[in-house]
C-alpha cells in the first residue's frame, strides 16, 4: 500500500509536470486521481500512459516500418505513441498516394508475372538498409511472398522506386534480408515449384521442383537493384524459410531455415488419395536443416562465371554450390520459423515452433566444423551436414511455440511464443553474460501478450547495436481487446517496456492494426531518418529523383497539339487553381498530361483527379508527374484537387472537354 | 612656430576655389602634435564606411508573419539588393487578396542599392579629406539613408496594400491595409511583426557616428578657417 501510493504520487507529480506549467492553475493531482478512479485505471496503467502518451507537437523516438501482409503495403508507425504515421503503397495500387492511377503504373508493371497484372502483394519482411550492420535510414526493401517479388523504397520520400519479379520461383518467404553493408538483398523461395513456375506433376517433386536463394545486387548510388549483377544459388527443394545475414563474427554468411525436408507433397482431401495434409507431412522428421550459405564465396563463383542461365538468370547449380563450399546444412528443431543472428554475429538462434527450446549455434564452432569437415553425413541431395553437437552452443527452454528472436543491448534475447501467447526474455552466454545479473542461457521473464504473437521487434533489435527500451509484440489475434468491428478483427500491436532489467517487462500500449495483417517489422531510431519535407526543386520527378526538364513551370502552361490525334498538356497547380483550367481535346486523342505542383510550402500537397478516366494523383510540393491516356470517352469531365489544400480548395478545379468524333 | 605657418595660401583664383572647398590642410608636424584632434573625424568616418560596407551583406529589415498553420512563422527578409525568406509562400498567399508579387516592389531601389551604397562609401571617403563645411553636404545624404529606407519601404507597402486586385479570390473579404514598417499589425489571420535588421542598425549607427564625426570635424577645422579668415 505504502509503495503503491508513493509511486502513484510520484507518477501524478510527473504527470502534472508533463501537462505543462502554464495550464496547471485550475488542474491538480486530485483531477488525475479522480479520472483514474472513474475509469478504473491502476497505477500501472497511469505509468504506462505516462510512458506512451505523446501530447500534440511531441514527436516519437522510434519509427516502425511494418509489413502489411496481404494488404501489399508498408505501414509507418511512431513509438512510443503507436500512432500510424502513414502507409507506403508498394505492390497494391493506393489512391491517396496516387499510386497506380496514372503514376507508379510502370513500377507496378515491373511486378507483372509473365505479363499478368497482380495488383496485390503479401509483404512479410521489411529490411532497412544497413551500413556496418546498423540501420542507416536510407532504403527499405520488402518481399511479396505471393509472387516472389522484391520492392525498393526510397526513404527520402517514402515511395516505392522499383519492383523486381524473381524469374526462378513464384513464392518467397526468406526475403528481404540484407548483409551488413547492403551489397545484396537476399530472397529465398518457400513453396517450391519447377524453375519459372512451369508445369510439372507433383509426382516429379524431387526431380523437378527447385529451391533457390537469389542475391539481388543493390546499387546504392542508383538506388536500384542491378539485375545484371544479380544471381541465384540453387538449393534442395525444401521449403526454405526465414533467413538472416551474418554480421561481424559471421560476416559473409547467410543463415536460412527450412521446413519440409520430408519433401512432402500433400494431397490431402483429394478424392481417392489417402495422403496426410501438408501440416502433418512436413512435420514428420525430428529435425529440418539450417542452411549455412557463404555468400561471399558464392559472389566469387558467380564473378568467375561458374553458373548456367536458367530463365535467362544466372544460377549456381546445387552441385557447384556443394563443390565450392558455398552450402552447408546442420540439423535444427523441426519446422522452425525464425533464425536470428546475435548482435556480435557470434551466435545464431533458431526456434523450432514445435519444440519449447530455442537452439543456439556458435558461429565459431560452425566455422571450425566447416574447416575440419566435421560432417555427420550428407542429405539426400549431397549437401554436407555439419554435426549438430559440434556446432550447437546451448538450448534454452523458453516456452511453447517459440518463433522469432530479437536482442537487447544488455545480453538479453527476446523470443515470441505463439502458443503461450507471451514474450520470453532470456539471457545469452559468452561475451553477453556479464551484461546482466542473471546466469547465462536462462529464461528470465515471460510477459503475456494478447494474443498469438507472430513476429516481435525490439528497437534496432536485429542490428549490431540494439537499443533495448521498447519491444513490440506483433500479435495475430486480438479476440477481446477492442470493440468488435464485425467478424474481421484487427491485429494487435502491443508495446512492451523493456528498459528495466530482470522480470519487469510490462505491456504499456495496445494498438489495433485494422488495415493489414503485418508479419515482421523493424524499429529504427527516428533521428536516423532524413526524409525530405518538400521535393528539392520544383519540377521534381520522384520516379528518377531528379528534375524533369519537361516539367511544366509557372507561365509556361500550355496545350500543344502534336499531330492529328496527339495532344500534350503542360499544367501547373498552386493554391488554389490549375493552369490551364480548360483542356479541350478530341475524342480518340492520345493525351500526354504533365502537371507540376509548384508549391514550396511544407504539406502543400495537391491532388489531381479526372473522373471516368480512373486517374488520381498525389502531387507533393515540387513534384511533377506525367500521365498518358486515350481520350476515348467524349464528354465534360470536371477535374479537381482531391487534397483539401486551402480555403479555396473547393474552387480548385477545371474542365476536361472531350469533343465527340464526327 | 605660429599656427599661420601651417596654412597654405595662393593667389590663383581656381586654386583658391578648391582651397575654399577642401578647407585648410594640416602638415605632418601639426598632425603629430594634435593627432587625436585631427585624427578623430577621419577615424569616425572610416568606422562609418566599414559599417555601411558590412550592412551590404546582412538583412536590412525583417517581417515575421505569425499564423496557426505556420508553426515556424513565415519570414520576409529585405537586403539592400534582394528579398529572401518565404517570398514564394507569401506571394502564394497574397494572390488570394490580390496583392502583386513582392518581387515587383522597389525593383529600381534594389537594382541600384549596392551601387548607391558604394557611392555613399566613396562620398564619405571624400568627405574625410575635406576640411570645410562642404563635408556636410557629402555626408548628409548618407546620414539620412536609414530614414529614406524606411519611408521608401512604407510607401511601397502602402502602394501594394492599398492597390489590391478587385478580381482576386478574396477581394471582398479583406479591406486594403498597410502593415507598419516597424512594430506589429494584423492582416487576416496573420500577425505581422516588422523589425529592423542588422543592416539597418549598422546604417543607423553609421549615421550617428557620422554626426559625431562632424562635431569633431567642426572642432578641429573651424578654428583654422576662422584663423585663415582673420589673416
Amino acid at each position: 500500500m505504502g509503495l503503491r501510493s508513493t509511486r502513484l504520487r510520484l507518477l501524478l507529480t510527473t504527470a502534472m509536470l508533463a501537462i505543462g506549467a502554464g495550464e496547471t492553475q485550475a488542474q491538480s493531482i486530485n483531477d488525475v486521481q479522480k479520472i483514474a478512479k472513474d475509469r478504473g485505471l491502476s497505477t500501472a496503467d497511469l505509468l504506462a500512459a505516462a510512458k506512451t502518451y505523446t501530447p500534440t507537437g511531441m514527436k516519437d523516438e522510434y519509427v516502425i516500418f511494418s509489413s502489411g501482409g496481404h494488404s501489399g503495403q508498408v505501414f509507418v508507425i511512431g513509438v512510443p505513441s503507436m500512432r500510424i504515421l502513414r502507409t507506403i503503397a508498394v505492390f497494391t495500387p493506393e489512391p491517396w498516394q496516387g499510386w497506380g492511377y496514372g503514376v507508379g503504373d510502370e513500377i507496378l508493371a515491373e511486378g507483372n508475372v509473365n505479363g499478368k497484372v497482380n495488383s496485390w502483394g503479401d509483404t512479410h519482411h521489411p529490411a532497412l538498409s544497413e551500413t556496418n550492420g546498423d540501420y542507416d535510414g536510407e532504403w527499405l526493401f520488402i518481399n511479396d511472398k505471393a509472387n516472389a517479388r522484391i520492392a525498393v523504397i526510397d526513404l527520402r520520400d517514402f515511395e516505392t522506386k522499383q519492383i523486381v519479379k524473381n524469374p526462378l520461383f513464384i513464392n518467397d518467404h526468406g526475403g528481404a534480408f540484407v548483409p551488413p553493408n547492403t551489397e545484396y538483398i537476399f530472397e529465398t523461395a518457400q513453396y517450391n515449384v519447377p524453375w519459372g513456375a512451369e508445369y510439372a506433376p507433383m509426382s516429379e517433386y524431387k526431380e523437378n521442383f527447385r529451391g533457390a536463394v537469389t542475391m539481388w545486387k543493390f546499387d546504392r548510388k542508383k538506388g536500384r537493384i542491378d539485375k545484371d549483377k544479380s544471381f541465384a544459388v540453387e538449393l534442395p527443394p525444401y521449403w526454405q524459410d526465414i533467413a538472416d545475414a551474418g554480421k561481424l563474427a559471421s560476416d559473409g554468411f547467410f543463415f536460412l531455415n527450412s521446413i519440409n525436408t520430408e519433401l512432402a507433397t500433400g494431397g490431402f482431401g483429394v478424392e481417392g488419395a489417402k495422403k496426410p495434409p501438408f501440416e502433418a507431412g512436413v512435420s514428420m522428421n525430428a529435425t529440418d536443416y539450417l542452411h549455412i550459405i557463404d555468400w561471399k564465396k558464392a559472389e566469387k563463383v558467380f564473378q568467375a562465371g561458374k553458373f548456367s542461365k536458367i530463365k535467362d538468370f544466372p544460377v549456381i547449380s546445387l552441385q557447384d554450390a556443394i563443390a565450392e563450399g558455398i552450402l552447408h546444412v546442420t540439423p535444427e528443431p523441426r519446422s522452425p520459423h525464425g533464425v536470428d543472428v546475435a548482435p556480435k554475429g557470434d551466435f545464431v538462434v533458431v526456434s523450432g515452433k514445435l519444440d519449447p527450446h530455442t537452439t543456439v549455434y556458435s558461429v565459431e564452432k560452425i566455422k571450425k566444423a566447416i574447416a575440419n569437415k566435421t560432417f555427420s553425413g550428407k542429405d539426400e541431395f549431397g549437401v554436407p551436414v555439419l554435426d549438430f553437437d559440434s556446432v550447437m552452443e546451448a538450448q534454452v527452454e523458453v516456452g511453447l511455440g517459440p518463433l522469432h528472436t530479437q536482442f537487447g543491448p544488455d545480453g538479453y534475447a527476446y523470443t515470441s511464443l505463439f502458443l503461450d501467447s507471451a514474450i520470453a526474455r532470456w539471457t545469452l552466454g559468452g561475451d553477453y553474460g556479464k551484461l546482466n545479473p542473471e546466469p547465462d542461457w536462462t529464461l528470465v521473464q515471460k510477459t503475456p501478450v494478447h494474443y498469438n504473437v507472430g513476429h516481435l521487434g525490439a528497437a534496432e533489435g536485429d542490428t549490431v547495436d540494439p537499443d533495448g527500451k521498447y519491444l513490440v509484440s506483433y500479435n495475430k489475434w486480438s479476440v477481446d481487446r477492442f470493440i468488435h468491428t464485425g467478424p474481421l478483427l484487427p491485429q494487435n500491436f502491443q508495446l512492451i517496456d523493456i528498459s528495466q532489467q530482470g522480470t519487469e517487462m510490462p505491456v504499456i500500449y495496445d494498438m489495433p492494426m485494422g488495415i493489414g495483417e503485418p508479419h515482421y517489422a523493424q524499429i529504427i531510431k527516428a533521428d536516423k531518418l532524413k526524409p525530405w519535407s518538400v521535393y528539392p526543386e520544383i519540377g521534381w520527378d520522384p520516379m528518377t529523383q531528379a528534375v524533369d526538364p519537361w516539367a511544366p513551370r509557372p507561365k509556361m502552361e500550355r496545350i500543344e497539339r502534336k499531330g492529328e490525334h496527339e495532344v500534350e498538356v503542360f499544367m501547373t497547380s498552386v493554391r488554389s487553381h490549375f493552369a490551364p483550367e480548360h483542356v479541350t481535346v478530341k475524342q480518340g486523342d492520345k493525351v500526354t498530361w504533365r502537371i507540376t505542383n509548384t508549391e514550396r510550402a511544407v504539406d502543400a500537397t495537391h491532388g489531381f483527379s479526372i473522373p471516368v478516366y480512373n486517374i488520381t494523383l498525389s502531387l507533393e510540393p515540387g513534384e511533377t508527374a506525367k500521365i498518358e491516356f486515350i481520350a476515348d470517352t467524349a464528354g465534360t469531365f470536371p477535374f479537381y484537387c482531391t487534397e483539401f489544400c486551402s480555403a479555396l480548395h473547393l474552387e480548385m478545379m477545371g474542365y476536361l472537354m472531350v469533343e465527340p468524333a464526327e | 612656430m605660429g599656427r599661420g605657418d601651417t596654412i597654405h595660401t595662393s593667389g590663383d583664383t581656381m586654386t583658391s576655389f578648391i582651397e575654399h572647398i577642401i578647407g585648410p590642410r594640416i602638415d605632418q608636424g601639426e598632425f603629430k602634435r594634435n593627432g587625436i584632434k585631427y585624427g578623430t573625424p577621419g577615424f569616425l568616418l572610416l568606422l562609418a564606411r566599414i559599417m555601411l560596407l558590412v550592412s551590404l551583406f546582412v538583412p536590412f529589415w525583417h517581417m515575421e508573419l505569425v499564423a496557426p498553420q505556420y508553426p515556424e512563422n513565415l519570414h520576409l527578409i529585405a537586403y539592400v539588393n534582394h528579398l529572401s525568406g518565404d517570398v514564394a509562400e507569401i506571394d502564394s498567399l497574397n494572390h488570394y487578396i490580390g496583392m502583386r508579387p513582392l518581387g515587383e516592389a522597389a525593383q529600381f531601389e534594389r537594382a541600384i542599392g549596392v551601387y548607391v551604397m558604394i557611392l555613399f562609401v566613396l562620398m564619405i571617403e571624400l568627405a574625410s579629406w575635406i576640411h570645410s563645411r562642404w563635408a556636410v553636404l557629402l555626408v548628409l545624404p548618407v546620414l539620412l539613408f536609414p530614414v529614406v529606407f524606411l519611408v521608401d519601404l512604407h510607401l511601397w507597402m502602402s502602394h501594394f496594400g492599398m492597390n489590391l486586385d478587385p478580381d482576386a479570390p478574396l477581394s471582398n473579404s479583406i479591406e486594403p491595409f498597410v502593415p507598419p514598417v516597424l512594430g506589429t499589425g494584423m492582416v487576416g489571420q496573420f500577425k505581422t511583426v516588422a523589425s529592423p535588421g542588422l543592416g539597418l542598425m549598422l546604417s543607423t549607427a553609421a549615421s550617428v557616428t557620422m554626426i559625431i564625426a562632424l562635431y569633431f570635424h567642426r572642432r578641429a577645422y573651424l578654428p583654422l578657417l576662422k584663423a585663415k579668415k582673420g589673416l
